[in-house]
């Protein structure tokens, strides 16, 4: 194909699907054991300073907020990030200014909730290279990984400032000479994707919406599962439809019930409005986002001590509640 | 005649163009709102799709993500992002909804940056689905309060494609034949765009509006069809299911 002009937003990862084959090959485990473990564990063993990190769901939506937690716990630095409509799981991070370059699709905001004062302050510091997408480019640039080539081809962006500030190129297609952006691969160093329920190989099932998480498992070097529940392989082994990410994508498998709290867990538990509220209200002044940030994360053990604080199992079963009353509505 | 808030007319004057059966791309707040309207309205078998995987939803309330369960509540379809933006890019979405922190004169919009993007004054959340949306979408809908300030000629960034910079510039840079900004929808006016210089064009008044009211609200020229409407004012059943049905929380209606 003829390249006919080039974003000037810089690559943040490497596309070249033949270094990925060789991690895949030489560095994946693949064997079927189990890897029940902890977060705390999880986190020290497969994020790394300076990887670029992926996070699933969609924003306050079947996120995995305990690893959120833990890498600002464990002072993660000079990562790199997936901005793929990224909300909660932004503002934590950014609050622990773990990451400092990010592609940008969607982040900063809180959709209806409006903007996060501090990630805002530390977007706007200078302290960030950012490049520029849109949601669909970033869906596909990880599925191009998860097909294990360097690139996939769409007809959005052109004509645009987000396409000039892209790691895209625009080019002309071979077989109908029209103009196509093409979206340069994403192969995560590490992902986190929370879960319904996984068995301890890492088999997982997910209801619900995907957004693009089945794509972001292939393509992600490492794989870190969080699941409301574990279940038994045989349980997997029943019923194999069901199965959406397979074992041998899967690197940890961590046990977090509420996992996306305060987030929402379709047919499990509905968002904390309130304590979304919180975060936000505490983040206009950086002293008192330094009290929350102490209180929440810094001073808590574990996520199970952090959804103690916040109401715990009475407050839990209001956001069940909240959720299956509605859901129930349908039957 | 029933009193209602500017909010509620920009809703129902949005909900009014949506036909029965055509497929809309929603976000969540005013256009939301509208989709349900027009769902609990004059337009039930509208197909109402959300970027994050939602699929022809009946919203049972107003969704607070476009990714929460109440998207998928009685759906046709729970899917990820890549098969509603491939919905939109083959064709299928006739409407989407938009807004943005800026527009000008050819429907351009901007919610990326306010000021210079090496150092921004404002870091708004970027594109989300708004380009794929603006790009794939048969008719690109804005609904937006206006003022000098966000309709203006000097756009600080451009993240979502209207008709670039008019005539048939939209066309050759590639963007699919035969897409683009259909109606703007204000808290004083409905605007649609000129078929030739593609540009920002007063269709219909809000009661009470005159034309040079809505241009000294907008920071460039903006043309002016032969024949002005007067927007009809909401109905009060519409406004009874507004009110009752659709945002009983006043998520949107009550600001």
């Amino acid at each position: 194909m003829e390249s006919t002009r080039r974003g000037m937003g810089e690559l943040l990862t490497d596309p070249d699907p033949d270094k990925a084959r060789e991690f895949f090959r030489t560095q994946k485990k693949r064997a079927a054991v189990p890897k029940v473990t902890t977060v705390k564990e999880a986190v020290s063993r497969f994020v790394h300073d300076r990887d670029y990190l992926a996070i699933g769901g969609f924003g306050a939506n079947r996120v995995p907020v305990a690893v959120c937690h833990e890498i600002v716990r464990q002072r993660r630095r000079n990562l790199g990030f997936l901005g793929h409509t990224s909300t909660h799981d932004f503002q934590i991070l950014a609050a622990g200014e773990v990451f400092d370059r990010c592609d940008v699709a969607y982040v900063v905001g809180l959709e209806a909730r409006g903007l996060s004062p501090n990630a805002r302050r530390y977007l706007e510091s200078g302290r960030v290279k950012c490049t520029e997408n849109s949601n669909y480019g970033l869906a596909l640039r990880i599925k191009a990984a998860a097909m294990g080539v360097p690139f996939l081809p769409g007809r959005s962006m052109m004509g645009t400032g987000t396409f000039d500030r892209s790691p895209c190129i625009q080019s002309t297609c071979p077989f109908t000479g029209q103009t196509l952006t093409l979206h340069p691969a994403i192969y995560p160093d590490v992902a986190a994707i929370h879960v319904h329920e996984a068995d301890p190989l890492g088999n997982c099932r997910v209801r619900g919406i995907s957004v693009a998480d089945f794509e972001l498992a292939r393509a992600s070097k490492r794989l870190i599962i969080t699941c409301e529940r574990l279940v038994s392989t045989d349980v997997i082994r029943q019923d194999p439809t069901a199965t959406v990410i397979p074992f041998y994508l899967v690197d940890a498998v961590c046990e977090v019930p509420y996992g996306s709290y305060p987030g929402c867990m379709a047919y499990e538990y509905f968002s904390d409005e309130e304590h979304l509220r919180e975060w936000l209200n505490a983040e206009k002044d950086p002293e008192r986002l330094k009290a929350f940030l102490d209180r929440n994360i810094f001073g808590v053990a574990d996520f199970n001590e952090y959804l103690a604080l916040n109401g715990g199992v009475a407050r839990m079963a209001h956001l069940r509640r909240k959720e299956l009353l509605v859901q129930a509505a349908q039957e | 005649m029933a009193a209602y808030t500017v909010t509620e007319m920009m809703i129902c004057a949005a909900a009014r163009i949506l036909e029965d059966g055509a497929t809309v791309a929603v976000g969540t707040g005013v256009p939301c709102a509208a989709a349900m309207l027009a769902q609990k309205t004059h337009a039930p078998n509208l197909v109402i799709l959300f970027e994050a995987g939602g699929v022809s939803p009946i919203l049972p309330e107003m969704p607070i993500s476009v990714g929460d369960s109440r998207t998928i509540f009685k759906a046709a379809m729970a899917s990820g992002m890549a098969e509603v933006m491939e919905t939109c890019q083959r064709g299928m979405v006739d409407y989407c909804f938009l807004g943005g922190a800026q527009i000008d004169m050819f429907g351009n919009l901007n919610s990326t940056i306010i000021g210079p993007y090496e150092k921004p004054t404002v870091r708004l959340p970027g594109s989300g689905g708004a380009n794929d949306f603006a790009s794939f979408a048969w008719r690109t809908m804005v609904i937006t309060p206006q003022d000098k300030r966000r309709f203006t000629n000097t756009m600080d960034f451009v993240t979502s494609p209207g008709f670039l910079k008019g005539g048939r510039s939209r066309e050759e840079a590639g963007l699919p034949r035969g897409t683009g900004p259909y109606r703007v929808i204000t808290n004083m006016a409905i605007m649609d765009f000129e078929p030739e210089s593609r540009r920002m064009r007063v269709v219909s008044l809000h009661p009470g509006v005159t034309f040079d009211d809505v241009q000294a609200s907008c920071g460039f020229e903006l043309l002016r069809a032969g024949s002005l409407d007067v927007t009809p004012s909401p109905d009060a059943p519409t406004l009874g299911i507004l009110r009752d049905e659709v945002d009983k929380y006043r998520y949107v209606i009550g600001k």
